[in-house]
């Protein structure tokens, strides 16, 4: 029992950019010790196995993860007959052991269970090992015990915790944090994300200063430093790599974070589409080069050839899957980007963030719903009204849901509950102020820990001031004439100049004042929780730049990709860089999902 | 190392010698077992409990079959392992408590050894039987015996053998020579130490850290071996002059810090082994004691007691020779201070100007919290009081906690009371745990004393202590070794407990605390405990919601949650039931709890929900075919689509949808049939709420151009050159276009013409436009 626990700690470190690199040898040994430990030893006979979406099953809510998986896992090693995904249907194989990698929720461990008491009751024995990923909870065991089958499992960890998606993103894979943390008031992930970064200051050397804001960001932070002092003192003595790290959460003043709709997809596209005939050449170049990497084995003598399977080979492969997927990504683009309605949506996206027009807008999105265009993109438009506004007025609020319940079904009424909890879509209250609100939340607060939650539901729940909050920051530039593309002034350009996202203007202006000082207004506005700490006694290390210079940005709830690129485009602005650490990739639509209720 | 007491008791070396000795952490009480003084039949042993500094709290004679083992249980109860495998529990003052055995087997075979050990689950029992087998009960209060698996080829007592817990599971370790076993529930495995020295030789002694995290082995070749107790990391090794096995061993080493170090003691000599090729020695005048503690070792001996612990690294900070850290300075600038010396403000100025002031005051009153001797805390503390005269408001908080905080552990280190808690005992023991031991040893004043002194509330403080006194039943917990969370799992503790473990962040430790209130509570009161603590309930939630939906239920209703009971009825109404009834009885039920929610909004639509689940199951029954679970959109559609108008009016009519909704859908609907006559029938029947273009959008999109032109003329006029366009009509579009004078328009136009086929528009075009411009 009780395997796996030392950590995905890569080897030792690389030299140069890229970071991200570092976290995955490590976590995939540690996959291999795992599996070993199936059959304890030598003869592992066949094996299957059954290897879950993160999330458990639900619907329509497929994280990268799973699609990660399989090129990593050993299978040459070990005789694997199979590689089922988890449904919700048990997986029929005539294997006598089955292995289940899943995620520590209840969800996959009565799935398992359910294939254990089956099996019994058909009486027939095999053995069942489960993998969790990256760790297993209590409640796992809990369950285990419940279904009456804690004797007949045997379990492991995966500490698999950050999952390089580009040179400098590095993901958790965690796209539930957002809904269990925010909508459920579930804390279980902030230790697993407090082991990631204690991972990655094992990788890069301690933190120099740390900055963070939002209540989720802090508890991290709490629990990290915990984890710290604790842990053997891996980073100490080691120079830091990365100097500062920034913590923020997806939970205050939410609103801003929201703006960006398609507007994203659109300028993604945008980049894409002019430059798409380059990126197409650049891809079949690519290919040509593959190929004739490949090429090079005919003609090799055995021990050329054994350097090239055990050097390079590897490499081929991995470009080659990558490949594949880039040319796929640009098909799906351009097909996305014919899409009708797409201007009128635009129209008034833009109509919403500036705040003109709103009569006009609420009658194109209530058109957008009756026509049945498409369920996110409509509940997206409802919490940019909602935020923009500060509520929906009761009249709207009550048509609205209704033509969304006539249009998608009676369950959503359960979806405008969650978005009502979390303060995505609200109903304007007449007569309470702001202050009111807040004086009331910090009654209702007094014990520290009860304080926690429901400080994290109110810090959703109220108003978000959006127009406060980005006049204040200028969030929205005021540029005279047209905003020019392909010469970006600012980080709103990932925007069209439209608006520029919250978390990224946080990040730039504690930056530049290497502290809060002066943002306090802004900072209660979006209530507050900011903090900033210095590693001690690294006084002397504050100067070389060098590790000053790389800042670990770190997302809990998801990061969009027109965060990641307005952060890219200040860090080439100030000659910084980021390398961002995000619980999952994300996007509006994806934390909506996140927040709709199914029949499934 | 530093004197904590002279024992006042009148123990001699030779007889303590003899004695089976047990001392309870956190400063506890020692007992002594007294072998007889003559071999005389009638002879019995003594049994004799002192505190720390030696004050003998109780004795008695000892009437039972000879005890093999003594140990302290996390509320101070004595527990004494007999041979015959029974355990007496005596309470701090010899009073006899109760017995349990340790099965049955024990009988004829006899306990070789035991071990007494801490967990979170409570304190445990390990035996070792004459037949080479092992028993262990994890929680002496909730005895659940476990029978360990045979060891393979064991034959005599393994050489030494520790009990370990990692993910609170218990296991047991063992060596038998240069062999390692791993003792589990079911299986017996062998493990090797990475970075062991092959060497090495047989294994004698090994110990396991307070907290279970380290673990030390002692060779016949007098090498330690250091790691973690999950055997996969080394930490350090060492090799020692002597050869034969310490009499005893423990870990020595303080939370949180880098350092670790594992004590070793023979007859005459202490040895502190860490990472660094020579130890440190400490000559022992007597026979010695060691008692493990969470941030070092106590060592008594029938005169002395002393704790050695590594020093703090904020007082070696400011008391290192020549030390220039902020926290030294301070403490320097005070002292040239109180001699008039203008010295004071230099080093004041010093440290201010690396602004560091705020760092140096925290660092004096830290290491006055670790200070034991009162002159050096005083002088620390004024230092600490002066620095802050020039901090502009510096939080007075921590200054008054530590100040408290001395007083408290200064009162209780007095040889009367004889708890000598180091600061970091005392704030992982918690102040309730300690006033409930001050109670535990019938110290009311001193325990109402502190009560006052730190103005408890009546709850925490004073009542309770009063009640104590009325009734001598005590409260057990246990702190949990190592971490900030001592997990009060008893039921009078169990919101301490319960807060502490949300506190800690880590939900697995709250999913524990909240598992075992569920088992010891009533269902009433464990309900109460959670609805104060809004983490805890969420959690638990999110379990029922899989596991246990009517304990959900339940719970909403205790908390007269009716918005929450209504979103569980809608759920569970295409959940969990199948049948029609089921499901319109469980909306139903939603509707009368939004009604108490006073959400009227949710309680219609759910009504209209019951409305439109009934109307779908009858028609499904009548045209057998599918109609459930459609949203109201959808069924309407699918009814024109099954040229069922008059029964899609009727929904139309009874759920008020809008105009606009209701044609839009139509439209698609009748397109999808391509029932094009009955499109012109539609759009006739009244005037259009969505105007025409949809009519001529639709039409195209099924590439009916033929019927798409029809409706071109209906389309409004600001439209209409859109409408022709799309239609294909741009020699219409052009006359429209110029009919309105509309540059736009007509640049729009003129953008879909192509040279060769519609040269004769776009010359049209062209003339209007210059028209306009002469204009």
């Amino acid at each position: 029992m009780g395997g796996g626990r030392n950590g995905g700690v890569a080897g030792a470190p690389g030299g140069g950019g890229d970071e991200s690199e570092r976290c995955l040898p490590g976590a995939l040994q540690n996959l291999e010790l795992a599996l070993v430990g199936v059959a304890g030893g030598d003869d592992l006979g066949a094996l299957v196995i059954v290897w879950g979406t993160p999330c458990g099953s639900r619907a329509g809510h497929r994280s990268l993860g799973c699609h990660h998986l399989p090129p990593s896992l050993p299978e040459q090693q070990h005789e694997v007959d199979k590689l089922y995904r988890i449904e919700n249907k048990p997986a029929h194989s005539a294997s006598d052991q089955l292995c289940f990698l899943v995620r520590p929720r209840i969800r996959s461990v009565k799935y398992v269970a359910d294939i254990v008491n089956a099996d019994k009751a058909s009486g027939r024995t095999r053995k069942y090992k489960i993998i969790f990923s990256p760790q297993k909870f209590y409640t796992c065991e809990m369950v285990l015990e419940e279904e009456g089958i804690y004797g007949d499992v045997t379990w492991d960890e995966w500490s698999f915790y950050l999952l390089p998606l580009d040179d400098d993103i590095i993901s958790m894979e965690l796209p539930e944090f957002f809904r269990d943390y925010f909508l459920e008031g579930n804390q279980c992930w902030i230790s697993t994300v407090a082991q990631a970064l204690q991972l990655m200051s094992s990788l890069f050397g301690p933190f120099t200063r740390t900055y963070g804001i939002g209540r989720c960001a802090k508890m991290v932070h709490e629990v990290w430093r915990e984890v710290a002092e604790e842990s053997e003192g891996d980073s100490l003595g080691r120079k830091p790599e990365m100097g500062q790290v920034f913590l923020m959460d997806r939970g205050r003043g939410s609103g801003a974070h929201w703006a960006p709709g398609n507007a994203q997809d659109k300028v993604f596209n945008k980049i894409r589409n002019e430059h798409f005939s380059s990126v197409f050449g650049f891809l079949s170049q690519k290919a040509r080069n593959l190929q004739a990497q490949y090429d090079r084995r005919r003609g090799m003598d055995i021990k050329q050839m054994k350097t090239f399977v055990s050097q390079e080979l590897k490499g081929l492969k991995q470009e080659h899957r990558l490949l594949s997927l880039h040319i796929g990504a640009c098909e799906s683009i351009m097909k996305k980007k014919t899409k009708q309605d797409f201007q009128e949506l635009l129209k008034t996206e833009h109509a919403l963030l500036e705040g003109f027009a709103i009569r006009e807008s609420i009658g194109f999105i209530e058109e957008h719903i009756d026509r049945q265009v498409s369920p996110t993109d409509s509940l997206r438009l409802l919490c940019l009204l909602s935020i923009t506004e500060n509520g929906l007025s009761p009249k709207d609020y009550r048509s609205l849901r209704t033509q969304y319940l006539q249009s998608y079904g009676p369950e959503h009424l359960l979806t405008f509950h969650n978005l009502k909890r979390i303060g995505l879509l609200t109903e304007q209250v007449s007569g309470e102020t702001l202050t009111a609100v807040e004086s009331k939340v910090s009654k209702a607060v007094t014990d520290r820990a009860a304080g926690k939650l429901s400080d994290a539901f109110s810090s959703l729940a109220r108003k978000s001031n959006f127009r406060a909050v980005s006049k204040k920051l200028g969030l929205i530039p005021r540029v005279a004439g047209e905003y020019d593309l392909k010469v970006p002034q600012d980080m709103a350009y990932v925007f069209s100049g439209a608006y520029t996202p919250l978390s990224c203007k946080m990040v730039e202006q504690v930056l530049e004042r290497r502290s809060w000082q002066g943002l306090e207004e802004a900072v209660r506005l979006l209530s507050g929780n900011e903090f900033a700490a210095a590693a001690p006694g690294t006084a002397a290390e504050e100067n070389s730049w060098d590790s000053q210079r790389i800042i670990l940005a770190v997302f809990l709830g998801g990061c969009t990709f027109s965060e990641i690129s307005a952060l890219r485009f200040l860090g080439k602005e100030r000659g910084l860089r980021f390398v961002f650490l995000t619980t999952a990739i994300t996007s509006s639509a994806r934390l909506l999902e996140a927040m709709t209720e199914s029949r499934a | 190392k530093l004197d904590l007491y002279s024992m006042v008791w009148d123990v001699r070396e030779e007889s303590l010698r003899e004695c089976l000795v047990a001392a309870a952490p956190y400063g506890g009480p020692i007992a002594l077992l007294k072998p007889k003084k003559d071999k005389s039949p009638g002879a019995r042993p003594e049994l004799h409990i002192y505190s720390a500094s030696g004050v003998r709290l109780a004795s008695t004679l000892w009437k039972n079959c000879p005890a093999v083992h003594l140990g302290w249980t996390a509320s101070e109860d004595l527990l004494c392992i007999q041979e015959d495998g029974s355990v007496l529990v005596y309470s701090i003052f010899c009073e006899f408590k109760r017995c349990f055995r340790m099965g049955n087997e024990v009988l004829q075979n006899h306990v070789v050894e035991a071990k007494v050990f801490h967990t979170e689950y409570g304190t445990g029992v390990a035996i070792l039987t004459g037949a080479n087998r092992f028993i262990l009960a994890t929680n002496v209060d909730d005895l659940k015996l476990r029978r360990m698996p045979e060891v393979p080829g064991l034959q005599k007592p393994p050489s030494c053998w520790a009990v370990l817990c990692q993910d609170r599971v218990t296991i047991l370790l063992l060596a038998i020579g240069q062999d390692l076993l791993l003792l589990d529930n079911t299986t017996c495995s062998t493990v090797t130490l990475p970075g062991m020295n092959p060497l090495a030789g047989s294994y004698l002694r090994m110990a396991v850290s307070f907290n279970y995290r380290y673990l030390a082995l002692f060779t016949d070749t007098g090498y330690v071996w250091m790691g973690m107790s999950h055997l996969k990391e080394k930490l350090y090794d060492f090799t020692c002059n002597l050869r034969t096995p310490p009499k005893q061993m423990f870990w020595c080493t303080r939370p949180r810090s880098r350092q670790r170090a594992v004590a070793l003691a023979w007859d005459r000599l202490l040895l502190v082994a860490g990472n660094a090729p020579k130890g440190i020695e400490y000559h022992l005048d007597e026979d010695s004691y060691l008692v493990p503690e969470l941030d070092g070792v106590r060592i008594f001996s029938s005169s002395t007691h002393e704790f050695l612990h590594e020093i703090p690294e904020s007082t070696q900070e400011i008391f290192k020779i020549a030390s220039m850290a902020p926290g030294a300075l301070l403490l320097e600038a005070q002292k040239a201070y109180e001699k008039e010396s203008q010295k004071a403000d230099e080093y004041l100025r010093e440290i201010r100007e690396q602004d560091l002031l705020p760092e140096a005051v925290r660092k004096c009153i830290e290491a006055a919290s670790y200070e034991h001797d009162p002159e050096t805390q005083k002088a620390l503390l004024r230092a600490a009081s002066f620095g802050k005269c020039f901090v502009d408001k510096f939080p007075p908080e921590s200054f008054v906690e530590s100040c408290r905080d001395l007083r408290v552990l200064s009162a209780i280190r007095d040889y009367q009371i004889g708890i000598p808690l180091s600061y970091a005992q005392y704030k992982q023991l918690t102040i309730e745990v300690l006033l409930d031991r001050l109670v535990l040893r019938r110290l009311y004043p001193i325990a109402i004393k502190i009560c006052e002194y730190l103005r408890l509330s009546e709850f925490q403080g004073i009542s309770r202590i009063l009640a104590h006194w009325a009734c001598y039943k005590l409260l057990e917990y246990e702190p949990r070794s190592g971490k900030q969370v001592p997990l009060l799992l008893k039921m009078t503790r169990s919101t301490l407990a319960l807060s502490k473990a949300i506190e800690s962040g880590d939900t697995d430790l709250v999913y524990t605390v909240v598992l075992h209130l569920k088992n010891v509570l009533n269902r009433g009161s464990f309900f109460m405990t959670l609805q104060n603590q809004p983490v805890a309930l969420s959690l638990y939630r999110q379990f029922c919601k899989h596991q246990e939906l009517d304990t959900l239920k339940d719970l909403y209703n205790q908390d007269d949650d009716h918005q929450e009971l209504g979103n569980f009825f809608v759920r569970s109404s295409y959940t969990n039931e199948q049948r029609i009834e089921g499901r319109v009885a469980s909306l139903m039920n939603a509707v009368d709890e939004y009604y108490k929610a006073k959400n009227e909004f949710a309680a219609k639509a759910t009504e209209d929900q019951v409305k439109l689940l009934r109307f779908q199951h009858r028609m499904q029954k009548e045209e057998d075919r599918p109609y459930l679970d459609y949203s109201l959109h959808d069924t309407v559609y699918k009814l024109i689509l099954d040229k069922n108008h008059k029964k899609a009016e009727q929904l139309y009519r009874d759920f008020k949808i809008p105009d606009k909704r209701f044609w839009w859908l139509k439209v698609s609907a009748l397109a999808e049939r391509e029932d094009w006559d009955e499109l012109e029938k539609f759009s006739k029947c009244k005037k259009s709420p969505i105007g025409y273009m949809p009519f001529v959008e639709i039409c195209m999109k099924h590439h009916n151009r033929h019927e798409a032109k029809k409706y071109t003329l209906r389309v409004a006029p600001e439209q209409r050159v859109k409408a022709l366009i799309l239609v294909g009509d741009l020699g219409q579009a052009a006359d429209a276009a110029i009919e309105h004078k509309n540059e736009n328009e007509m640049n729009l136009v003129l953008s879909k013409c192509t040279a060769i086929t519609d040269s004769s528009v776009a010359n049209k075009i062209n003339c209007a436009k210059a028209q306009i411009l002469k204009k």
